[in-house]
């Protein structure tokens, strides 16, 4: 598999070169803006006095070592970057990664694979990791649903959470109110969902780029706004509680004789649940990413690119792009359906809490991350972020700002996601990967 | 149906489109022959573009009327369809004065989305498609195959694979006339096909666009203002200038014709008075 990757030939002959000059420039800069904030943060410092009032100290000294080391950090980095004459992050990191990712592909899909379908043996006694893992799956399944829109029909989608809440309280009232089982209530989730992205997807058909992810971002609150309100339909801002939990097909995870411990003869433990949830999501996940696959090679899948690339063009061919966004939405939707009543079996407790905006952005940030290269670049993505997350866990107030800097880091390094070129869907000689600096992104 | 009837692929009938207070085409009137090549030719702002888009469905006129008859007497009225049915149902494609290509798609699924609603169809709208049934593989070969034969018309066989971004000025520029007769056409619409060409390109296209017409006998409407390419293809000329017809005819007509040289060349103020 050969990839087309613009070489940057400057980048070599320049690095001899020392810039002293425009380094002290940056560093002097620098200085004056750490000036301007430090003046007051450091440099003055508010106490108590003896009777009670408020005194200000000043306190140079402080204030000039920080300035000082503002200076000269400021100084060593403008000239190792200057000299450099490329962005530090992508000097740092091998530009080539992208294309090792391709072929990284053929062996990490199948082993990050393997490793899914081991999970919960690997950690059948760590509770916490296999609910962290069913965790990854859940928004790896979302974030690929999301990719139809945003990666494939080139549709910014900023509501997608939601679908996620129509899915999750399809299930909840389907099952509650009228008792039916997981796997009758599953369809019809995806269903509902997706005639709500049809409802969605009507009126913003003429909508492109900013105008679009607005009304999205809309319908999105909207949607949360509704079910918070109408109370008795949907229990309002106290949510659904005592949903049922899902079944080993028709086989209840209870302790009592006629639980899935007592009939297949092993010790009752909740665990036992949690992994069928698992492999229930894994299934729900694989069967979302084949699905995607699949129809990337059909002629909807390249008119959703197409779509993508030129809806003029597109309309010229005779494409019918209202059905073609139509249906993107619709499919779209119908996975975060699923997804969301495999939410509300597995949490047994929903409220409008769990649909707010943060959940599209997240998702959106996913997908963006991942590059829509890939399937593996959005589950590596989905991993990544919520792992972090986990990892920062105790760090709960600096949360937002590290998963902020790593976005942009990973924006400067990669600004278009970890994989970031496009394969073809069909070719005649050799399948050529596509680099992603001539395929356009989500702005229709 | 009158024999002329039969003749003509497009009659445009009193075609009028305004924005606003200005008026871009004014009561056009002009017929396109089945299976020759028709040029619109006139400068800067003739309103050459807009009678494409009215034509293609891009911009609905303001007056007049459209009409295409296929070899087999069907009518279509133009101005009352939309952009994507004209193309798919009446078989009108164009290309565009900025080229219009799937950038980031290669060669090869450009012409695949050309043939977009015959595999749909096939596809069984995605759903037999889904499951891998045997027609719907079938026609993908079939669709393919087609793509192939235009690809090697246009010599890019060998970039099959490469995306459409990628290829040089010419090659795009024949990549989007092939992309145009995938969709099987019966009226092509050429937006300034030769628009910077070499001469050696704009030669070339010269044979292609004829080799199209005879081989195929796709009817061809094209807006060029390369006189060579004009002159030595078309079968007939129709010259715009401010949004109203000056001349209609053979292009030995229009090379003589002294309101044609005037539109292009300008007058002296005495010879208008």
């Amino acid at each position: 598999m050969s990839v087309l990757v613009p070489n940057d030939p400057k980048s070599a002959e320049r690095v001899s070169r020392l810039d002293v000059g425009g380094a002290i420039k940056d560093a002097a800069v620098a200085t004056v803006v750490a000036f301007g904030l430090f003046s007051l943060m450091l440099g003055l410092l508010t106490q108590p006095g003896p009777s009670g009032q408020l005194t200000i100290s000043e306190r140079p000294k402080l204030l000039i070592v920080s300035l000082i080391v503002v200076f000269v950090g400021r100084f060593l980095v403008a000239i190792f970057t200057r000299s450099l004459r490329v962005p530090l992050i992508s000097r740092l990191i091998s530009p080539k990664l992208s294309t090792s990712f391709r072929q990284l592909e053929r062996f990490a899909a199948p082993a990050l694979l393997g490793f899914a379908l081991v999970v919960p043996v690997l950690f059948y006694s760590n509770r916490y990791l296999l609910d962290l893992a069913i965790l990854v799956l859940t928004y790896t399944m979302l974030a690929w649903g999301l990719n139809i829109v945003v990666g494939l029909a080139g549709l910014l989608d900023l509501g997608y959470v939601a679908f996620y809440a129509v899915g999750a309280y399809s299930y909840a009232l389907l099952a509650k109110n009228f008792g039916l089982s997981f796997w009758v209530c599953l369809p019809l989730a995806g269903i509902l969902a997706s005639f709500w992205g049809i409802m969605l997807g009507f009126p913003v058909l003429r909508l492109r780029g900013d105008y679009l992810a607005i009304v999205t971002l809309a319908f999105g609150e909207i949607i949360r706004i509704v079910i918070t309100n109408w109370q008795d339909f949907t229990g309002g801002p106290n949510g659904i509680s005592g949903i049922p939990r899902p079944s080993f097909f028709g086989i209840p995870f209870t302790s009592d004789p006629e639980g899935f411990a007592a009939l297949f003869h092993l010790e009752f433990t909740p665990t036992h649940r949690v992994v069928f949830l698992y492999y229930l999501i894994l299934a729900l996940a694989l069967i979302t990413c084949a699905v995607t696959i699949r129809l990337r090679q059909l002629p909807i899948g390249r008119a959703w690119e197409a779509l993508r690339e030129d809806e003029i063009a597109c309309r010229s061919l005779g494409v019918n792009t209202t059905n073609t966004k139509l249906t993107a939405f619709a499919t779209g939707a119908m996975f975060a359906g699923f997804a969301g009543s495999f939410f509300a079996t597995r949490q047994g407790f929903i409220s409008p809490e769990s649909f707010v905006f943060m959940e599209s952005a997240l998702v959106l940030a996913i997908v963006v991350l991942g590059g829509m290269g890939s399937q593996l670049g959005v589950a590596v993505a989905a991993l990544v972020m919520l792992g972090g997350f986990e990892l920062f866990r105790n760090f709960e107030q600096f949360r937002m700002l590290i998963f902020g800097a790593a976005m942009v880091g990973i924006m400067v390094w990669r600004p278009r996601g970890l994989v970031a070129t496009r394969t073809p869907s069909v070719y005649l000689e050799k399948k050529k990967d596509i680099p992603a600096a001539i395929v356009e992104e989500a702005r229709q | 149906m009158s024999e002329t009837a039969r003749d003509t692929i497009l009659d445009v009938q009193h075609l009028t489109m305004r924005f606003g207070g200005l008026v871009a085409v004014n009561d056009l009137s002009f017929k396109a022959a089945r299976g020759k090549i028709t040029a619109i030719i006139g400068p800067n702002g003739a309103g050459k573009t807009t009678v494409f888009n009215c034509i293609t469905g891009f911009y609905q006129p303001t007056e007049g009327m459209l009409e295409l008859t296929h070899a087999t007497g069907k009518h279509f009225l133009l101005e009352r369809m939309r952009d994507f049915k004209i193309a798919a149902h009446a078989r009108v494609t164009r290309t565009f004065q900025n080229i219009r290509l799937f950038a980031g798609m290669t060669a090869l699924e450009n012409l695949l989305v050309a043939q977009h609603n015959h595999l749909m169809k096939a596809s069984g709208f995605t759903v037999l498609g889904l499951v891998g049934w045997p027609g719907y593989r079938h026609a993908k070969r079939e669709a393919i195959d087609r793509a192939r034969f235009w690809l090697d018309r246009i010599g890019l066989l060998a970039r099959a694979d490469d995306p459409a971004g990628v290829l040089a000025y010419g090659q795009q520029r024949r990549l989007e006339i092939a992309r145009a007769m995938c969709a099987e056409p019966v009226l092509l619409c050429l937006d300034e096909p030769a628009a910077g060409l070499n001469p050696r390109e704009a030669h070339e296209l010269n044979k292609f666009l004829l080799a199209i017409r005879n081989e195929t006998g796709t009817s061809i409407l094209l807006i060029e203002h390369h006189m060579r390419v004009v002159m030595e293809i078309s079968d007939q000329v129709v010259v715009l200038d401010y949004g109203q017809k000056i001349a209609e005819g053979s292009p030995a007509e229009i090379r003589g014709d002294p309101k044609v040289i005037a539109a292009y060349l300008g007058v002296e103020k005495e010879e208008v008075a």
